[in-house]
């Protein structure tokens, strides 16, 4: 029975993808699960892998070309199997595809003339295949047409169970391979398909928060003169790039952002002196103390979240659902572009877990090997651009999110204490609230505490 | 407790009902002088007389008929249908009348009536007498229809039959009168309307009456092997049907396979789907499945017969499909 070989949903937010490399070749045996291709989603590169068993026996899309969700863009089939009603009509790239088939074939002359034949195929191979020979199909031959292996289009086939327990279980149905007949989801496909970290709805939405522009947009920038004199452009003054499927999506999801959240900013100048005492103690007793001073802030709006669950809230259209857990979402630059991988449950987690699990995803992140259950569910996020000599800045809520804390760098300053001037190291933190959710003093509460531990990093004890 | 069979607990209930009423009678085509075609009304003639036990002319819808008649002036009768093949012959008593005498007398006329025999099919006795009636009778609004399974129930529901105040079906099979199990000599009673689960289980629900329960619980003994737990639901009543049971049963186990005797379209097992669907919907994890008599008259050789009745292989091959094992 033939499988289509189709562009899945892989991850929360995808609407289309690239084909960056076919990892099988025409001919190539298939069974169920192998990976056959790698896929660019708006998010990561993932694997595509086999629904079926059979051969290869057509790739309908070359490399870096862009198919939208549900795209037939191969065919898995047996060997002498008449595949012609499912590549008929597929893009020219499916002309050689089923040439290369032919020596795989029992009978090569059942590929080849598959544009005359197609219309008369059934999935009864030897009837077909005489019919085709013969050039004229009997008239009570066409309702056999059908393609035999219904399609896994539209929506997904799955159990009422299974439905209902991945709704309880927070598990997208879309993205669990079906093992019942015709793909249908059943219960057990269900049970073993992994858990997101935040077992929410609103999980399934791919956060995407913005800050400040990447620096390779920044780099790009042209001069201020450009603007508004079209006829001034000329060749070699600019570079067009085309929009990498993650672009796309900071674009609609940022743009969702700012347009309907009634956002307002509160900053706070904190005293980081003693954060960088307790960080050069710590570095004393041996290198595996050692911490950063993100990790230190990230470990103190863990704590505050969890003293203010106002804050530690997702604006859902028509409730506010605010969260005791923490998961604590975090900004990262990679070449691309932004992502939000996410720290779960940060306020269980002590300083070194914190610091490790931050560098882990960090690294992932720029490897692009983030999977989308460590983008998903985050509660509250950190944008920290003070690595790049930003004293201040304003970042943009990652919506269904209530809130998110734009991090300074640290610098020394003069700072009038006891009658004279003093160098203290201070950093700049800055509170971008949904009006909606959070108002005025109840975000500035949720800093006064930031503040408070972070000048006196003994409180993170109480 | 005594084991006896499925036939002399059936004559154990009518002689305990006409020893503890006198206004209960057996009526039919050689249940007296012949002690019963099939042996269930043994000794009845000389106990209780031939006033109370009546041997009948070959005229199922005459005595069906008087049968009617006689509740309608305060006795109980039992009427005997040598099989229920023979009772097609009746039907016009059985659903005109008796179904519809309390209705259309405004509440004048109950009808304290049982009609009982065997149904269902036997062995090559071919197709006018190989068939299942009790979807055709639980059609009918008015009519309580019953089928026991085993000895105990038989004796509970034919007890229970026969003080009901509504005239009463009640499916009897050929090849179950030789069944055995215990059954107490005191005086019990099985509430009509009452399912009861033969077996616990956990993966998937098979309901059934009659004959058919024997071989959900021999698939049942036969898939525990594989380590599938089956839950036996077991009607006892069609009608009314107990839909608590059916779907108490199917939310714990997310799967159901029916099995019946009789053919696939408009089959009791199509109404227990429909509440299944109805009432489980979110919890199924599979199309519940049926499995039933070939759609087609049964043949008389016995290579076909076998091929056409519902069996334990097929019921096997429904529970792997509704667990995805096959």
């Amino acid at each position: 029975m033939a499988t289509k070989v189709m562009m899945e949903a892989l991850s929360p937010t995808m609407e289309e993808g690239r084909l960056v490399k076919w990892l099988k070749n025409v001919g190539d045996a298939i069974k169920t699960g192998d990976t056959i291709a790698e896929v660019e989603t708006d998010k990561a590169i993932m694997e595509l892998v086999a629904r079926g068993d059979g051969i290869l026996r057509a790739r309908l899309v070359e490399e870096d070309t862009v198919s939208t969700i549900g795209d037939v863009i191969g065919v898995i089939a047996g060997a002498d199997e008449d595949i012609s009603a499912l590549t008929d009509g597929a893009a020219p790239a499916a002309a050689p595809a089923a040439e290369a088939a032919a020596p795989e074939t029992a009978a090569p002359k059942a590929a080849g003339p598959e544009a005359t034949a197609s219309k008369a195929a059934g999935p009864e191979t030897a009837v077909s295949r005489a019919a085709a020979s013969e050039g004229a199909a009997p008239e009570g031959a066409a309702p056999a047409a059908v393609v035999e292996a219904p399609a896994p289009s539209g929506p997904v086939r799955s159990s009422p169970l299974a439905r209902r327990l991945a709704a309880e279980k927070g598990v997208a149905i879309e993205q669990v391979h079906g093992t019942g007949p015709n793909g249908r989801v059943i219960r057990r496909d269900i049970e073993a398909a992994k858990v997101p970290a935040e077992p929410s709805k609103a999980a399934a939405t791919a956060p995407a928060a913005a800050t400040a522009p990447a620096p390779a947009a920044a780099s790009t920038a042209t001069k201020p003169t450009a603007a508004g004199t079209p006829s001034m452009v000329i060749e070699g003054d600019h570079k067009d790039v085309a929009l990498t499927q993650m672009r796309k999506t900071i674009a609609r999801r940022l743009s969702e952002s700012i347009g309907p959240i009634p956002t307002f900013y509160l900053t706070s100048e904190i005293d980081m002196s003693k954060v960088t005492e307790l960080r050069e103690q710590m570095a004393t007793a041996g290198d595996q103390f050692k911490v950063s001073v993100n990790d230190v802030v990230m470990k103190a709006v863990a704590i505050a979240l969890s003293r203010h669950p106002e804050v530690n809230a997702h604006w859902l259209g028509d409730h506010i659902r605010y969260f005791s857990r923490v998961h604590l979402g975090m900004a990262v630059a990679t070449d691309d572009g932004l992502i939000v991988p996410v720290i779960a449950d940060a306020h269980t987690k002590g300083l070194g877990q914190l610091g490790r699990e931050a560098r882990e995803l960090a690294k992932r992140a720029r490897e692009r090997k983030l999977t989308p259950a460590e983008y998903s569910g985050s509660t509250f996020s950190v944008s920290n651009l003070g690595m790049f000599g930003i004293d201040q800045f304003t970042a943009i809520i990652n919506p269904p999110e209530a809130a998110i804390l734009a991090i300074g760098s640290m610098e020394t300053k003069p700072v009038w204490i006891n009658g004279s001037f003093m160098p203290r190291q201070r950093m700049r933190v800055t509170l971008s609230c949904d009006h909606r959710v959070i108002d005025g003093a109840v975000g500035a509460k949720f800093l006064q505490t930031i503040r408070q531990l972070l000048e006196s990093p003994m409180m993170m004890l109480f | 407790m005594a084991v006896i069979t499925y036939r002399d607990a059936l004559n154990m209930a009518l002689r305990e009902e006409m020893r503890r009423d006198d206004r209960v009678f057996l009526m039919g085509e050689e249940v007296a002088v012949y002690q019963g075609a099939y042996k269930v009304s043994k000794g009845l003639l000389q106990e209780f007389g031939e006033m109370r036990v009546v041997d009948t002319p070959i005229t199922e819808l005459g005595f069906a008929g008087v049968g009617v008649g006689a509740a309608m002036v305060g006795l109980r009768p039992i009427i005997e249908f040598m099989t229920w093949n023979f009772a097609l012959l009746a039907l016009d008593q059985v659903v005109n009348a008796a179904a519809k005498m309390l209705y259309m007398s405004g509440g004048q006329f109950p009808m304290p009536l049982v009609f009982r025999g065997p149904n269902g099919a036997a062995l090559q006795l071919g197709a006018q007498h190989s068939q299942a009636w009790e979807s055709w009778l639980a059609h009918i609004p008015g009519l309580k229809v019953v089928a026991p399974s085993t000895p105990y129930d038989a004796k509970g529901l034919l007890k229970a039959a026969i003080r009901d105040d509504n005239p009463v079906c009640f499916l009897e099979g050929e090849m179950l009168y030789n069944t055995k199990g215990e059954v107490p000599s005191d005086d019990y009673v099985i509430p009509l309307g009452k399912a009861e689960v033969k077996r616990q289980g956990e993966h998937v629900t098979l309901v059934s009456h009659g004959k058919m329960v024997l071989v959900a619980l021999q698939a049942a003994d036969a898939m525990a092997k594989e380590g599938v737990s089956c839950e036996v639901v077991d009607l006892r009543t069609i009608r009314p049907m107990d839909v608590e049971t059916i779907t108490a049963s199917v939310n714990k186990t997310n799967r159901c396979v029916v099995v019946e005797e009789g053919w696939e379209v408009c089959g009791v097992g199509a109404q227990v789907v429909d509440y299944v669907q109805r009432h489980c919907f979110d919890v199924l994890d599979a199309p519940v499945l049926r499995v039933h008599q070939a759609d087609a008259p049964m043949p008389y050789t016995k290579s076909l017969e076998k091929a056409a009745k519902p069996d334990l292989p097929k019921t096997i091959a429904a529970i792997k499909q509704v667990l995805y094992l096959d």
